[in-house]
């Protein structure tokens, strides 16, 4: 099996998609011609043609519009936001009208769009190209939320929401485009090459939707995690030396609160962690669904570590980012309790 | 008036001293970006930063149009904006390094510096977004009936974005005095503008809205110059809004981390040997034999004392306060 980054996984993962299915096309800023600011387009105007991968105009209510007027009517559009940063001026569009075309319509139309968009933070890029605005859309009833934190289940969520009969949003964590970053951010990060979650099928597989997934096993606490903030835990979990379970969500909604509940009914004790910031973010319906489900099995008060109240700024990279020191501390914390 | 014009008339005349002036600004904002992009090939300035490199003319030919009291707005592509509307290098330079002396004490960065006292109404991160802002402050100078335009630049991608044409229509009804610019560097990114944008004459933009439009070179410093000035006077008139195209190049990649493969080094070269609008005004002064080389050397070594100590101060000015990246947010009590 060849070894992918995730670039090359959610490439390959487009490719497989358009290659089976005639109505799957792909567009958005840059990603015909040149490919994508990122690359994850490369190779597919050349290889499916200028009809099936093509520029879009900077106009991401009009993209976003497009694309689900395109839904409605039986195609199976890919739109790129180029950065999650930019996906505002298509909000109206994804939370007005893709959202809520299933249920206005008692299931007469759907809207079958995948939107991927890079989130999240640590690559210096200050307000404008650091956010993660995922709250902002799963708390929208008619939309499915994923986040992969590796190459596997990055081709194989974005296949399931390419097939996917819902309009699905695909949070791409593009500090992890490269390698599995673990916050420690003077260290190099190696290459997903050395990664086993690189090892990537060249074909056609699904990771399903609603599907969490248990990365580290441990008996002290339980660890809600999503994108970057997957592989932060881990280090983290070794940092403060403490047994903990690390799940990643990889889809937030429809969230799997089996896996959750299951977890945090053993280990007693929860840290949720999420980069965006912290009021109204996911992490606050995370402990909110937990204390419901497992209020008699804490044994301590449940920790959010969060990024601040604050836009991202330019300077203060790593103040901003919850880092595994910040989480190894909430751990502790949270043993204490 | 609906159908949009394209002229350019007899060369406008100019004296001496503002050639000097102009060559001196321009040199200036070329220099500054040429430093900014070694610190940043040095690691000094981090995350996205995007040159002005080769559109000199358009904001130096504006801001000798304009009068003290005009306002400027603009989007990300912005260190010649700032140099422009006279503010400090310095400041300017600090902010790129994220320093507690930059314009945003170092929260906003490359794309977001501000300055009330220039008028500067910022640098945005936003593509599209300064448009529609500019109408806003357009508004409150009719409001305030103070007799200053809004000057709005953004780029030729930032022309297809939908608020734009919503802030063409409530500017032309209500016959707002703001300037709109549209810096037709030919490129989005990587994307040249024949992919993404059906017609490409983007003066005609305004048309359905009977906003006047004009193609100008803007590569010749004067061709903007003359053109600001009518758009400038309408405005001030009361007689609302002009869109002025401004046929430009950018000669580095969008931002730093843009290699720009999407072009061809012969189109690059051909435009720097023989529309540089700095080598343009550079021809203009020495053919009319208002200066000679000796002159204009001491011209660039004014201009590069100044960025020379902007890279200094920037590197000097001592990291902001981590207390800094929680004010700001809302109004402290
Ligand atoms: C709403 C929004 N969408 C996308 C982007 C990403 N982006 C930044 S600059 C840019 C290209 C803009 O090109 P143009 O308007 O021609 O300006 P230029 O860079 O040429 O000065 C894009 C797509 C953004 N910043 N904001
Ligand atoms: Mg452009």
């Amino acid at each position: 099996m060849p070894a992918m980054n995730m670039i090359q996984a959610l490439n390959s993962a487009m490719d497989v998609m358009m290659t089976r299915d005639p109505n799957v096309l792909v567009f958005g800023e840059d990603v015909g011609y040149f490919g994508g600011v990122f690359r994850a387009t490369e190779g597919l105007q050349k290889k499916h043609g200028l009809t099936r991968c093509f520029d879009a105009p900077i106009a991401e209510g009009g993209i976003v519009a497009a694309a689900i007027g395109m839904g409605a009517y039986g195609l199976r559009p890919v739109i790129e936001i180029q950065f999650a940063d930019y996906i505002y001026p298509g909000y109206d569009q994804i939370v007005s009208e893709a959202a809520r075309l299933r249920y206005r319509s008692a299931g007469d139309f759907t809207a079958p769009l995948t939107l991927r968009t890079p989130y999240g933070g640590g690559i210096f890029g200050g307000q404008t190209h650091s956010q993660s605005p995922e709250a902002l859309f799963t708390h929208v009833a008619g939309i499915k939320t994923v986040v992969p934190s590796n190459p596997y289940d990055a081709k194989g969520l974005l296949i399931a929401a390419i097939e996917d009969d819902d309009p699905v949003i695909i949070f791409e964590p593009k500090r992890l485009y490269n390698g599995p970053f673990d916050g420690w951010h003077e260290n190099p990060v190696s290459p997903w090459a050395k990664h086993p979650d690189s090892e990537v099928p060249e074909g056609h597989y699904t990771v399903p939707l609603g599907k969490a997934k248990v990365v580290r096993e441990g008996n002290d606490l339980t660890v809600l995690a999503y994108g970057t903030m997957v592989h932060v835990a881990q280090a983290a979990a070794v940092h403060a030396g403490v047994d903990a379970e690390v799940i990643d969500l990889r889809t937030l909604i429809p969230i799997d609160i089996e896996t959750v509940v299951a977890s945090v009914k053993k280990t007693g004790r929860c840290v949720i962690v999420h980069e965006a910031t912290r009021t109204s973010g996911f992490g606050a319906e995370l402990s909110a669904l937990v204390q419901e489900e497992c209020f008699y099995h804490l044994e301590a008060p449940i920790a959010r570590v969060t990024g601040w109240d604050t836009p991202y700024p330019h300077a203060f990279e790593w103040e901003y980012f919850p880092g595994p020191q910040r989480v190894a501390d909430a751990m502790k914390r949270v043993m204490e309790g | 008036m609906s159908e949009a014009s394209t002229s350019r008339a007899k060369p406008p005349k100019a004296t001496a001293a503002e050639l000097t002036g102009y060559y001196r600004d321009m040199l200036l904002i070329r220099r500054f970006e040429e430093r900014a992009g070694q610190l940043y090939g040095m690691g000094l300035i981090g995350g996205f930063c995007h040159l002005y490199i080769g559109q000199e003319a358009v904001v130096i030919g504006m801001q000798a149009a304009m009068k003290e009291g005009d306002q400027v707005i603009t989007g990300y592509r912005d260190h010649g904006h700032m140099l422009a509307c006279g503010m400090d290098a310095n400041g300017v330079m600090a902010e790129l390094t994220g320093r507690a002396g930059g314009y945003s004490r170092g929260k906003g960065g490359s794309m977001h510096m501000f300055s009330r006292e220039k008028n500067f109404f910022g640098g945005h991160g936003i593509v599209g977004a300064q448009v529609s802002l500019g109408t806003g402050i357009a508004f409150a100078n009719k409001y305030r009936k103070n007799g200053a335009v809004c000057v709005a630049y953004f780029g030729d991608g930032a022309a297809n974005q939908g608020q734009v044409y919503e802030s063409f229509n409530m500017a032309a009804l209500w016959k707002l005095p703001v300037v709109y610019i549209v810096e037709n560097n030919q490129y989005a990114m990587g994307t040249a503008i024949q992919r993404s944008t059906s017609e490409t004459h983007l003066y005609k933009r305004g048309v359905s809205f009977n906003i006047p439009g004009e193609e100008v070179d803007g590569m010749d410093v004067l061709a903007v110059r003359e053109a600001g000035k009518k758009a400038l006077a309408r405005a001030r008139k009361g007689e609302g809004p002009t869109l002025l195209e401004m046929k430009t190049y950018r000669y580095r990649g969008h931002s730093m981390s843009d290699p720009a493969k999407y072009r061809t080094r012969e189109e690059v070269d051909a435009m720097r040997s023989h529309h540089d609008p700095i080598e343009h005004v550079k021809t203009l002064l020495i053919d009319l034999g208002h200066a000679d080389e000796d002159a204009l050397k001491e011209i660039d070594r004014e201009v590069r004392a100044i960025v020379v100590a902007s890279a200094e101060f920037a590197q000097q000015s001592p990291e902001p306060d981590p207390a800094e990246l929680m004010t700001d947010i809302l109004v402290e009590a």
